[in-house]
């Protein structure tokens, strides 16, 4: 993309921007304007978009007496952790990372296992119905959760299950498995096949060929995977309280919900909740931002 | 959040599959498949056929349930609830997909050009979308309490008349619960259409200049057209999503005050969960299903292309 020819539809949204059909005359001072323009627009917009968060960044800080004094929207007197020492402490929120970390991580790494093996066999070899198959995988995913709800949590006490962070792994597992094989398939199956007789010449088994040829492969995609599946399943809160009753087994998200039915108006420590809460994701975005943004365009735009 | 991948357009790269037909499928390879077929069948498939068959019972949970046919489904059109609740589902679709569609793809075009401090922007429009709803709940709980920010701005720029205990009222609660799921969806909407826009061949741009387009026409003519498989995802992705809004309505407003923010998601819960109606809670589910059935399937179709 040149900058040139770019400019036109970028400055089309901003407030300021100059009509089109005005006569070309001086362009660098046209370009100083739309950039002036430009930043005006999108700062505003960024800063409209970041207030929330610097409210509760901000709230989380404050001492109780100071909210209760000068008001939740006023500007703050006071500095303190101490929001966060009652959200982690007492209000448990400690014992629910501790738990959403034992349900996410497990559930990236099994889905992601499945995931691929389903997808390699689907897209590496002529599996009869593998479309058919493919397309059942993905249907799953896409049923609205709902209708899942009451039939999960009644297996789950069938099978001794219930009120247990297994249920809950299961279940996202099951859930979120087809959406991963329809990505990976899509992203498998543009490895050239030659790569794969080369090994098959070699007689490498099927397990050798997905795990030391195909898996490495797939990285990319697996990276961005890994990085969009962790964000979706940490802040789950829907299957979390179909499927667990014990408050000290809720995971953030729910326990989130139960500090903000215990510190009613302590506005402090629910924002400090909150920060704890979002912290694993906003670092997990920073740290793999490209992975992120790619999984959710995998197979968008090719 | 559902994401959904696009058709691909261009049909290269599938002619190689007919080589692979040579393939044989080793027993190892079936077990590939099976393993997490038999997962998603036990977790998905067996629970939602379950679910279906539930919809035409009535059930309290303990007992066995009692098969009462179309029943639940009569009952639903003399349920006042779920009057509210479906044309909130409706309003929903319209304002948070409709908005999130258009607000979205302004963001995306204002800031598709690679310059100085457009990542910035972008991160910031980009960040509410890895917070968990129930978190993006709590920071607008506390942007809209009375003492709140919002009331405060409005009556500092001398327009306390327009103070409002805004998740308390009637009229405005549904509003306000859009509002933090928007803010959440823009910067992912924004993001489909900027890898959309960037896929646009410049060359049509040049061409487009040379006749004399004008900016508008441009946009018209060359930039909606070729984002149409965009749109066909983001289309997929809002509805589905709008269907799936549970969290942020249920840490906000649990859909009250007087069910004013009901949505057929938290009403299916409550229903179920709460007051231990699991027959009618099902047949909620079922409708749901059936509203976003056609999605589903149009989205399934066009995969089915897709994969060859």
């Amino acid at each position: 993309m040149t900058v040139t020819h770019a400019a036109v539809p970028a400055t089309d949204r901003t407030p300021a921007a100059e009509p089109a059909d005005r006569p070309r005359h001086r362009p660098g001072r046209r370009r100083a304007l739309g950039t002036a323009a430009f930043h005006t627009g999108a700062g505003l917009l960024s800063l409209i978009w970041l207030i929330p968060i610097a409210v509760v960044l901000v709230t989380s800080t404050r001492s109780f007496d100071d909210i209760a004094a000068h008001g939740l929207g006023g500007l703050p007197h006071s500095f303190t952790l101490d929001g966060f020492r009652q959200a982690w402490v007492d209000g448990g929120q400690q014992r629910a990372l501790i738990n959403s970390m034992l349900v996410s991580i497990p559930t990236v790494l099994l889905s992601l296992l499945l995931a691929s093996m389903a997808a390699f066999a689907l897209s590496r070899y002529d599996v009869p119905l593998r479309r058919v198959l493919l397309l059942v995988m993905l249907s799953g995913n896409l049923l609205p959760p709902q209708i899942l709800l009451i039939p999960v949590s009644k297996l789950s006490e069938q099978l001794g299950f219930y009120d247990s962070l297994y249920a809950l792994i299961g279940v996202q597992v099951g859930f979120g498995v087809g959406f991963y094989v329809f990505v990976l398939h899509g992203f498998m199956r543009a490895i050239p096949p030659e790569i794969q007789q080369a090994a098959v010449i070699d007689g490498a088994s099927p397990w050798q060929i997905y795990h030391r040829i195909i898996l490495p492969l797939a990285r990319p995609a697996l990276a961005a995977l890994t990085a969009l599946s962790f964000t979706w399943i940490f802040n789950d809160l829907l299957w979390a309280i179909t499927v667990l009753r014990t408050d000290s087994k809720m995971p953030i998200t729910a326990s989130l919900i139960g500090l903000q039915g215990q510190y009613v108006s302590m506005w402090n420590v629910i924002a400090a909740g909150s920060v704890i809460a979002a912290a694993p994701t906003v670092i997990v975005f920073l740290r793999f931002q490209r992975h992120f943004v790619a999984g959710l365009n995998l197979g968008a735009v090719k | 959040m559902a994401v959904l991948t696009a058709t691909r357009t261009t049909g290269g790269g599938a002619r190689g599959t007919k080589r692979r037909k040579a393939t044989r499928v080793p027993p190892v390879v079936l077990a590939f498949v099976l393993v997490p077929l038999l997962a998603e069948g036990f977790w998905v498939f067996w629970p939602a056929l379950q679910g279906f068959y539930l919809s035409l019972t009535k059930w309290d949970g303990v007992s066995t349930p009692q098969f009462v046919g179309l029943g639940n489904y009569r009952e639903m059109l003399h349920d006042s609830v779920f009057r509210t609740a479906a044309l909130d589902t409706v309003l929903w679709l319209a304002l948070f997909g409709g908005l999130s569609a258009v607000l979205g793809l302004g963001a995306a075009l204002l800031l598709q050009q690679e310059r100085r401090g457009v990542g910035f922007y972008r991160a910031a429009l980009f960040l509410p979308v890895v917070f968990s709803l129930t978190a993006t709940a709590l920071v607008w709980q506390a942007m809209y309490q009375p003492d709140g920010l919002i009331n405060h701005t409005l009556s500092g720029i001398g327009l306390g008349s327009l103070t409002h205990p805004w998740l308390a009222d009637q009229d405005t609660a549904l509003y306000a619960v859009i509002v933090p799921a928007l803010w959440r969806q823009i910067g992912y909407v924004m993001v489909l259409y900027l890898a959309g826009l960037k896929g646009i061949d410049p060359m049509l741009y040049e061409a487009a200049k040379v006749d004399g387009a004008s900016r508008w026409q441009q946009f018209r003519h060359i930039t909606l057209p070729q984002l149409s498989s965009v749109n066909a995802v983001v289309l997929s992705v809002i509805i589905i999503d709008s269907l799936r809004s549970f969290d942020v309505v249920w840490a906000l407003t649990r859909g009250g005050p007087y069910h004013s923010s009901e949505l057929l998601s938290t009403y299916m819960y409550s229903t179920a969960f709460q007051s231990l109606r699991l027959g009618y809670g099902s047949a909620l589910a079922v409708v749901i299903f059936v509203l976003a059935f056609g999605v589903i399937a149009s989205y399934l179709v066009r995969a089915f292309k897709e994969a060859d």
